[in-house]
């Protein structure tokens, strides 16, 4: 069980270490010369206008509720997926039961159009 | 060994967790509270729970804290460094407190009274966890499993209903 | 054997300390020559040379290309959220970095009598004679690559620039949506092979014709977890959080030295991480030819089969134009999503009919 895990932790040391060491490298040995125009928000050369926190179309939020709902049902077919052949005629109903349930709200979201991106 | 490494998490969950209430910047809290995550996640892999520790990753800090941050992002919370609220710490560290002390009671006092289940490590890591996850779900819980459809059904739902303006 | 540390041997911690840093860095010089022999094919493609400067045919313009980043000036935008906008570019590399850690690359070899299975997250139990892996191998590569969205959101976020903000939405959308069909698209392999571990998954797989090949088995899977997984690095035709007429740069607009190329290197191990899953989940992984008669060869095999599908990945990008962002959306949800639940239910009563 540890030997399997040890690696990996120490793959997150090496790799946290490698980024850590080229941000702090390359800030360490890059000229610096700030000036307010420089470091103002880039807007292809014009002045910038306003902040950039502006809120933003609802879309994406209700992207993020809909992938975190049918994640979910991802997350219930693994353990099915891998006991397939082995629950036989009885986990293959069980599993279809559950994805038209939910392929049902799937068509409900379709037909609503919250699926277009207009 | 194992109880040091336990310690270094634990410690590294609790600051995290604190800093998930005290920091300032909205978006910090939500990176701090992904940490916690992760450390709750490294508890499930020391207690042979594998799959239950790649679910937490993949729905809480893959899905369920992006919509967060998403929601933070939405709301365009400004970040205020001048005004502190301080209104109901008093209440708030009462009742704090008394968890606290209610808890700390409850895991004194209790004791594993029933008999030991067929669930060991050993078998665990024979069998598989998903595999045993996947068997209990679909036989003993197949009830409540269909159920988690009907309720992911509404959630749907429900999403569509918050989001879209006009039906 | 000699020395125990909590009960494993010295050699269990000499071959693991080996294999991490030896594939760290081949994957960090896959990196680098993967923008070469991409700049390279690309050049080719359309008629062009390509990097010729650098040493001979260009082939020093990685090593120029990291040595220049390391010197540019370092710009932190004065209206950024400083942490973040430093925490980004590390948030984004090291959930790149750590993918690959469960992938097998091949076979088990002997040294010093001690067998040391070729993957990084596994280890050869002499008790029980066999290797024992991370059991659910695909899940925490999912999980990790859920994990890359939050260094985009927040390089855009951070930066408070228009271009980043809105690269950085249009990427996570993007990011969560194909990360979705990619999930999905890949369960029916499990229901053919019964385990999550990846080493098995590869042992299921090891015909010498190759017709074992879950790519056989599973070809619409395979098609559609291979576009899912472009779309989910944002590589052409999906990269839209990078389209320059559009975006600038997208996410990264705001970002120069380093930091800059941590989001390249990252989307560039992305892809080594992307094309060594499909290798290993649907090409037979490091098998071949006598691969288990000599276990040197299985990485050759393996790294073979990755190169190949890099190069892939740069033939589609030579050849087609970018998505719209409303067709990249319709792709995913209306078209992939649907295909690889049908693909699901349809491999489920199959399966049933042929056992």
């Amino acid at each position: 069980m540890l030997g399997a895990y040890l690696p990996i932790l120490l793959l997150v040391i090496v790799a946290v270490l490698f980024g850590l060491v080229s941000i702090v490298l390359s800030s360490l040995i890059g000229q610096k010369k700030p000036s307010p125009v420089k470091l103002a928000p880039y807007e292809s050369g014009c002045t910038p206008v306003g902040t950039a926190r502006e809120r933003f179309s609802i879309k994406f939020y209700l992207i993020a509720m809909l992938f975190i709902l049918f994640d979910i049902e991802a997350v219930f077919l693994y353990p099915w997926a891998i006991l397939y052949k082995k629950l036989g005629v009885f986990g293959l109903v069980e599993m279809g039961t559950f994805i038209v349930i939910l392929f049902v709200g799937y068509i409900y979201v379709w037909k609503k159009g919250a699926l277009e991106w207009e | 060994m194992e109880t040091l490494f336990f310690l270094i998490i634990t410690l590294v969950a609790i600051v995290s967790a604190l800093l998930v209430v005290t920091c300032k910047n909205p978006i910090n809290s939500a990176l701090a509270l992904v940490m916690t995550f992760f450390c709750l996640a490294t508890y499930y892999v020391m207690l042979d729970a594998p799959f239950m520790a790649a679910v937490q990753v993949m729905v809480y800090a893959g899905a369920i804290m992006v919509l967060i941050v998403f929601t933070i992002m939405l709301l365009n919370i400004r970040v205020d460094a001048t005004k502190r609220h301080s209104h109901k710490v008093v209440l708030g560290s009462i009742i704090g407190f008394f968890t606290l002390v209610n808890t700390a009671f409850i895991i004194m006092r209790s004791r594993v009274a029933m008999p030991n289940g067929p669930l060991t490590g050993e078998m665990i890591r024979q069998q598989g966890h998903t595999e045993l996850i996947g068997r209990e779900m679909f036989t003993t819980f197949l009830l409540p499993f269909e159920i988690t459809s009907i309720l992911l059904l509404v959630a749907i739902i429900g999403a569509v209903i918050l989001a879209k303006k006009k039906l | 054997m000699g020395i125990e540390i909590l009960g494993l041997p010295m050699m269990y911690y000499i071959a693991m300390v080996a294999k991490v840093l030896v594939a760290f860095v081949f994957v960090l010089l896959t990196v680098a020559y993967a923008t070469y022999a991409e700049r390279k094919i690309i050049g080719h493609m359309q008629v062009r040379l390509g990097p010729m400067r650098t040493g001979w045919h260009g082939l020093l313009q990685p090593i120029a290309d990291g040595v220049k980043l390391f010197f540019k000036e370092e710009i932190i935008p004065s209206q950024a959220s400083t942490f973040a906008y430093l925490l980004a570019p590390l948030v984004a590399l090291i959930p790149a970095f750590i993918t690959f850690a469960v992938i097998p690359f091949g076979g088990v070899i002997e040294v010093a009598g001690y067998k040391i299975p070729l993957q990084i997250a596994s280890y050869f139990d002499t008790a029980a004679g066999r290797v024992f892996d991370i059991n659910v191998g695909v899940l925490y590569i999912l999980a990790m690559s859920s994990l890359g969205v939050y260094g985009i959101v927040l390089a855009g976020w951070a930066s408070n620039s228009k271009y980043s903000l809105l690269g950085g939405l249009r990427a996570s959308a993007q990011m969560i949506s194909y990360e979705l069909s990619a999930g999905l698209a890949i369960v029916s392999v499990f229901m053919l092979s019964g385990t999550l571990s990846l080493n098995e998954i590869v042992a299921q797989q090891s015909a010498y014709n190759g017709f074992n090949w879950f790519a056989f088995k599973q070809p619409l899977a395979a098609i559609m977890f291979f576009i899912c997984s472009l779309a989910e690095i944002n590589r052409t035709p999906f990269d839209l959080p990078e389209a320059e007429t559009e975006l600038v740069s997208g996410f990264c607009t705001e970002y120069s030295s380093m930091k800059y190329a941590m989001f390249f290197m990252a989307e560039y191990a992305n892809m080594v991480t992307v094309c060594a899953l499909t290798t290993t989940l649907f090409l037979g992984g490091w098998n071949g030819p006598m691969a288990i008669a000599i276990p040197l060869l299985g990485p050759v095999y393996f790294v073979a089969k990755v190169y190949f599908l890099m190069f892939v990945c740069m033939w589609i990008r030579a050849t087609l134009p970018r998505y719209r962002y409303d067709q990249l959306m319709h792709l995913g949800w209306k078209v992939l999503l649907p295909l690889s639940l049908l693909n699901i239910v349809a491999t489920g009563i199959i399966g049933y009919f042929i056992n």
